[in-house]
């Protein structure tokens, strides 16, 4: 960093930043995706690429979202670096053979690898119904070969996604559509912003318990601390994981070696949720500094509703992480 | 082109520039396509082929003459029964039988099998398992031609079986809507595993499904090499130029079953016999000695030429060990070091003996007995 200015950055317009940012710096970094140019994407994050980078660089596809993504390996392949839009994560399904079965599986089988980013809109919350509002990380989370990335910081936003566009390997990238216009953070106007793939951050320190999550719900879960540092006066830490894998164990052991209570939240649902996986390695690397059983907070095991009595029902609140935060430490 | 309808000399631009050699190279590359093949057989019987075999006898001149009308730099996305293509990329045979035997000096590291290799250097995409999967990623790399401004063009192939998948509709849409510099060979060769194409496709023509994607088709028999490359070479120069994609409908006929497992019962006696006589192979070589550009002996000398090389080939490639075992574990990421941490989750659990030291299981067990009692 050159100086010390800043200026206050939605966690859109960190990712529009980075996605400029690199795109001038190396001109192998191309978009591809529906409605990324000529429209500007659906959320507007790439509004005035098509003007400063071109057609060849700002490609707006047929709706073909295995055609998409098969582009951006065949692209990768040629030393290009793709980026590839999905609308709406939702829309990842009609990819998936392409990103499992192609991407992930291409340096393994044949030594060439494919680097290329996946990057859309996910989560709830924005009263979007079954289809524009899913958590789809857990799909992807049993197929060795991809990383995935799920910020909640502007900051984050655009550090890890300048990362992954250099990293090697196919990165799933998970921005979460609740946040795009609500976070708003003082980010340096100079230097670049650049976060490593698989380092966790500790979003609020604390020794009393534990709370491991991504995306949207770590706001959520360090309201629910302050609430209960205020209420009950004990202190817990919140670690926000960023990168999903590889996954940064080691700072979820360390936290739970040093609190011996863990609370993990997030907003897919339970069953096969990143939870079970968390669970499971705590269980393995620190059984004897817990203190306490480990508790899930999710969503409920339904598609995301529609109304919004619906939605705030099966999302995660803040509510319920204070009550498993208490009875954990209550334990 | 009706099959069945044999050789036919085209008297254009670009079969003139075809000589004696390329003459050779064609039949050696068929012969060697075939002869490759049947010594997979052989060692499949055998028992060293690790896997599935799958073999193009009858397809033959569909693969070899698109692969030869390919040029430096340019890229192929063969399907299953496109060995001939790859031979003439610059495949060697002992890389394909190193694949179907799994050695660890296989392009694919004896990590996947068959075809299912990528090699830059030859322009060569490997296709996976899901069809139609490959032109989707073939794609990319015309997009990349065209990005650099480079005139190379890509060629792939599938079959009518693999063309009903969304890959390969989803894959030729983006060529289209793109004007991607790209040919695509469909192999019309009737079967789809055990599934007729007419059961498949409602399609009579097939060339006609070109017209969903507003580019145009040109239907060949895909059993005269000449005939394939003379297409394969205008379509490829149309891409070159700037005018997009092109589908060549290959008409052929897949003479065994749809690997080495499949009898293909379920074929029709007589079409197998109707299609035997319009061999790729065996008409190529009447039209080589008729026009004379060879003689049955200088073939025959071609064919030994090749059973050496294959002897030799097979000698040493059955002699090469299995990857070691611990190399499951590598090149899963670009970064070592998470190759590295992939947890190992078998074997010796750490701590093991400190833990019989402290808490004998002996005792365990006599206190669960007298728990029990």
């Amino acid at each position: 960093m050159t100086s010390g200015e800043t200026r206050e950055t939605t966690y859109l317009t960190a990712i529009r930043e980075a996605l400029q940012e690199e795109m001038r710096a190396d001109e192998t970094v191309f978009m591809l995706g529906e409605d990324i140019g000529v429209y500007g994407g659906a959320f507007k994050v790439t509004e005035g690429f098509l003007e400063e980078f071109g057609p060849d660089r700002v490609i707006d596809t047929p709706i073909s979202e295995a055609a998409i993504v098969g582009a951006a390996i065949g692209a990768a392949h040629m030393g290009l670096k793709p980026v590839a839009e999905m609308q709406f994560i939702d829309f990842i399904a009609p990819a998936f053979d392409m990103i499992v079965n192609f991407a992930a599986k291409s340096r393994y089988r044949t030594g060439i690898g494919a680097g290329l980013v996946i990057r859309g809109p996910c989560g709830a919350g924005a009263r979007s119904g079954p289809f524009h509002s899913q958590s789809v990380e857990s799909y992807f989370a049993n197929v060795p070969g991809l990383k995935m990335v799920a910020p909640a910081r502007a900051y984050d936003a655009k550090g890890l996604l300048r990362a992954a566009i250099r990293d090697p390997d196919p990165v799933l990238f998970f921005e979460h559509k609740f946040l795009y216009r609500r976070i708003k953070e003082e980010l340096p106007t100079e230097g670049e912003v650049l976060v490593p793939l698989g380092e966790a951050r500790t979003h609020r320190p604390g020794n009393d318990l534990t709370i491991v999550t991504y995306g949207a719900m770590v706001f959520k879960s360090a309201d629910a601390a302050d609430r209960v540092a205020a209420e009950d006066g004990s202190e817990v830490e919140v670690i926000d994981l960023r990168t999903l894998r590889p996954l940064d164990t080691k700072s979820i052991v360390e936290s739970v070696r040093r609190t011996g209570r863990l609370l993990i939240v997030h907003e897919a649902p339970r069953f096969g949720g990143f939870a079970g996986e968390i669970t499971a390695q705590v269980c393995e690397e620190a059984f004897e500094w817990l203190d306490a059983p480990i508790r899930r907070v999710t969503a409920i095991d339904t598609p995301v509703p529609y109304a919004p009595t619906l939605e705030d029902y099966y999302l995660p609140g803040e509510d319920d992480i204070v009550s498993a935060a208490r009875w954990l430490l209550a334990y | 082109m009706a099959r069945g309808s044999g050789i036919s000399l085209y008297q254009d631009g670009h079969l003139k520039a075809l000589d004696r050699r390329d003459m050779r190279s064609l039949y050696r590359l068929l012969w060697l396509t075939r002869a490759l093949e049947e010594r997979l057989e052989i060692i499949f019987k055998q028992g060293h082929v690790v896997g599935g075999l799958y073999r193009s006898l009858g397809q033959e001149a569909t693969a070899v003459g698109c692969g030869y009308a390919l040029s430096d730099g340019d890229w192929i996305a063969p399907s299953i029964r496109d060995l001939g293509a790859l031979l003439a990329r610059g495949i060697e045979p002992r890389d394909i039988l190193r694949q179907y035997t799994a050695r660890g000096t296989s392009l694919c590291a004896g990590k996947d099998n068959t075809n299912h290799f990528t090699v830059p250097e030859l322009g060569i995409l490997g296709p996976i398992s899901p069809l139609g999967t490959q032109l989707c990623v073939l794609n990319g790399v015309a997009l990349s031609f065209r990005t650099r401004g480079e005139p190379r063009v890509c060629l792939t192939f599938q079959g009518d079986g693999a063309s009903r998948t969304g890959a390969s509709h989803e894959g030729l849409a983006m060529a289209a809507a793109l004007n991607l510099p790209i040919v695509v060979v469909l192999e019309h060769n009737r079967w789809a595993f055990g599934t007729p194409s007419t059961a498949e496709a409602a399609v009579e023509n097939w060339a006609d499904v070109a017209g969903a994607y507003g580019v145009p088709a040109v239907t060949v028999d895909g059993n005269d090499v000449l005939q394939v490359y003379d297409a394969a070479a205008q379509a490829l120069a149309r891409a070159r130029a700037g005018d997009g994609m092109t589908i060549i409908v290959s008409e052929t006929y897949r003479m065994l079953g749809h690997a080495q497992h499949d009898g293909q019962r379920y074929v029709p006696e007589d079409e197998l016999i109707e299609w035997r006589d319009h061999d790729p192979i065996r008409s190529f070589e009447i039209y080589l000695v008729e026009f004379g550009f060879e003689s049955e002996t200088s073939l025959a000398e071609v064919r030994a030429r090749v059973a050496a090389a294959l002897d030799v080939a097979t000698d040493d490639v059955l002699a090469e060990p299995y990857p070691a075992p611990g190399e499951a574990r590598s090149r899963v990421y670009g970064n070592a070091e998470l190759d590295a941490a992939i947890p190992w989750t078998r074997g010796e659990v750490p701590g093991y003996e400190g833990l019989v030291r402290a808490r004998p299981s002996a005792t365990r067990a006599t206190t669960r007995q007298s728990q029990g009692a």
